[in-house]
């Protein structure tokens, strides 16, 4: 078990302080002149060391992509994006840093724009999220007052500007590339990679987006140091992650542990339980709506990091655990997704546009059992016909809950569809 | 812009940002390089629909607002209508008082997401959704995960979220609102933001000192 020496969000429920001296007796702000003074490239390889795994889902190395902007700042500025987006169903662990320790994100930003070269960031929060906006830019401001940030930040000969803009309601945003274009003012349309980013990002210039976790982790990575972080966890998944632990639960909440937990522990000890207990369990998905479902089997077992989920063909997404226990109507729960994704698809990509909307009334129907049993395979090959065919991996988010959901709930499917069969003959008996 | 399909309703002939609104649309301006004030463009368009929430009640981006838009941020006006159509934060058509927003997204549902729907639905009369109630106080819209989810299920009233809500809790907010008060925003069964229920059981540093 984590200890609370060991944790990094030390006011994630707001008990203590937001405001900047509350952030400094937590230890932000403490000697970050000398953690810039050490240079870009002791900062990247401090950051490589550590093996941090990127926050927002796809868990690639943050100090690997730090170093694929370019060395030199040429004619184009550099830029650092912060992905505030947060819209994955299942996941509110950045509202709590955004809202209870916005200062480590704000010494994050700084950190990683000095050792990318950028002297701005943008932080591009999801528009819901009004008051954690407020929260947030009372920080900046608050970091601004005291000379942190802006000119020559925290005395370190650096200029910084730390912009805070807010979205309006589109999940599509939180794709990196389509959170770009929306920052630049248009439609959040997904642009095609290469060229990525850190060639061709913000404004044509060389960017780098990241998500809020990784950035806010980064402060205490420098100071503590890349061994402390990587001792914890397991090999290639290191270090500590926010969990969201939500639906069928006795005591849903958030929580930092180490990642590697065993799935059942992270419920057990902090969300008090499944409700009705563990063997009421039916399914969870470990990693936000957009990581195939576990059966409980599965879930009986399961550590909970990057490899791990993987290694079931799951993933560990954004590490937001939604769990359903034996009441749940697990058809009508993926299906619900299946209106999700339909209602966030940009209409960009003819596969997503066009798939979404013919996969959730599919699903419509199997909730029902309005279907032919020989329609969960059509289902399933469609998915696959949309999955990697879209510019961007909403395609793919659309398409793995319903294979999550076939694979695992095959005979809940074929079950529900005999039932309609039965309950129409019955119909046509009696007339 | 066509009318909206299931209300009829007046769009304004203009539209100006007052003083109030001018001094953060400059504020706004100023925070991209020269050459791309066309980022601002949904700041903008948050601003004019919350300066017509202020002036009339009804928050709202009409066709002129968005005119006016462009002209500032000297961007065709389709340019600011695809980008207000693209993103549903921003009210094509009047709304109430108190903009009622139902995250119905699995882990809302999972904890009982449609009977705050079905409260909402017999306390304001309204049927569908983005309809309006016959007093004009509300509107119901369906959106998707409001990312605060260890507090499911979410009303989101305005800008506020309401947090671990249900049945009973929901049709008390919403009478309260009738009365024109507004209750302080947060989880409505007094627990700490996204702690568990009795309190954390984590960073209890005071605790063990």
């Amino acid at each position: 078990m984590l200890s609370d020496q060991d944790r990094i969000f030390t006011n994630l429920y707001g008990v203590h302080d937001v405001g900047l001296a509350g952030a400094r007796s937590r230890g932000d702000w403490d000697g970050t002149a000398a953690i810039l003074a050490r240079g870009r490239d002791a900062i990247i390889d401090e950051m490589k060391a550590s093996g941090l795994r990127g926050r927002g889902g796809a868990g690639f190395p943050t100090g690997m992509k730090w170093s694929f902007m370019p060395k030199v700042v040429g004619d184009r500025p550099h830029y650092l994006v912060v992905n505030a987006d947060e819209s994955e169903p299942g996941t509110c662990k950045d509202r709590d840093i955004l809202r209870h320790d916005p200062h480590k994100l704000i010494e994050g930003c700084l950190i990683a724009s000095f050792a990318m070269g950028a002297h701005a960031a943008y932080i591009y929060i999801r528009g819901e999220f009004y008051n954690e906006a407020v929260a947030l830019q009372k920080a900046i401001d608050e970091a601004y007052d005291a000379g942190l940030i802006g000119k020559n930040a925290c005395g370190s000969g650096w200029d910084f500007d730390c912009y805070l803009h807010r979205g309006a309601g589109a999940y599509i945003c939180g794709e990196e590339t389509a959170l770009i274009e929306s920052l630049e003012g248009k439609k959040g349309m997904p642009r095609l990679k290469p060229p990525f980013p850190a060639a061709v990002g913000l404004y044509g210039c060389p960017s780098t987006v990241n998500n809020v976790e990784s950035i806010a982790v980064a402060p205490t990575i420098m100071r503590r140091g890349a061994a402390w972080f990587s001792a914890l966890g397991r090999p290639r998944n290191a270090g500590t992650k926010l969990f969201c632990i939500s639906g069928h639960v006795n005591k849903p909440c958030n929580v930092e542990e180490e990642l590697g937990i065993p799935l059942r522990e992270l419920i057990d000890r902090y969300a008090g339980g499944v409700r009705g207990g563990w063997d009421n369990l039916l399914a969870i998905i470990p990693g936000g709506a957009s990581v195939p479902v576990l059966n409980k089997a599965t879930c009986d077992t399961i550590l909970m990091d990057f490899d791990s989920l993987r290694d079931v063909k799951s993933g560990l997404g954004t590490a937001a655990v939604i769990v359903m226990d034996k009441s749940t109507d697990i058809i009508k729960a993926i299906a619900r997704l299946s209106q999700f994704y339909k209602h966030e698809s940009c209409g960009q990509c003819t596969p997503c546009r066009e798939g979404t909307g013919w996969m959730m009334r599919v699903m419509n129907r199997m909730v029902q059992g309005r279907a032919e049993i020989e329609e969960i395979d059509t289902l399933e090959a469609v998915t696959r016909q949309v999955e990697g065919h879209t510019i961007c991996a909403l395609g793919n988010a659309a398409a793995w809950p319903i294979q999550g959901l076939i694979k695992n709930f095959r005979p809940e499917m074929e079950a529900r569809i005999a039932v309609y069969k039965a309950s129409k003959s019955m119909k046509m008996a009696a007339e | 812009m066509a009318a909206h399909p299931k209300q009829d309703f007046i769009q304004p002939a203009s539209f100006a940002f007052d003083a109030d609104s001018m001094v953060q649309v400059d504020k706004h301006i100023a925070k991209y390089p020269a050459g791309r004030q066309a980022s601002a463009v949904l700041p903008l368009l948050d601003l004019a629909q919350r300066q017509m929430g202020r002036t009339t009640g009804s928050a709202w981006v009409s066709v002129a607002a968005m005119d006016e838009i462009g002209r500032i941020l000297d961007m065709p006006p389709i340019r600011v209508y695809e980008v207000a159509t693209f993103y549903l934060m921003f009210n094509m058509a009047p709304v109430g008082k108190f903009h009622l927003q139902l995250c119905t997204t699995t882990p809302c549902w999972l904890r009982g997401s449609d009977d705050i729907v079905q409260a909402c639905r017999d306390v304001t009369g309204i049927k569908g959704w983005k309809e309006n109630s016959a007093d004009g106080l509300f509107t119901m819209t369906e959106v998707e995960c409001v990312g605060a989810c260890v507090n499911a299920p979410i009303l989101q009233v305005n800008d506020d979220f309401y947090e671990d809500m249900d049945s009973e809790r929901t049709r008390a907010l919403l009478e309260s609102l009738k009365r024109g008060v507004v209750p302080k925003f947060g989880s409505m069964t007094g627990r700490q933001a996204s702690a568990p229920d009795g309190g954390p059981i984590t960073l209890l540093f005071e605790k063990a000192e």
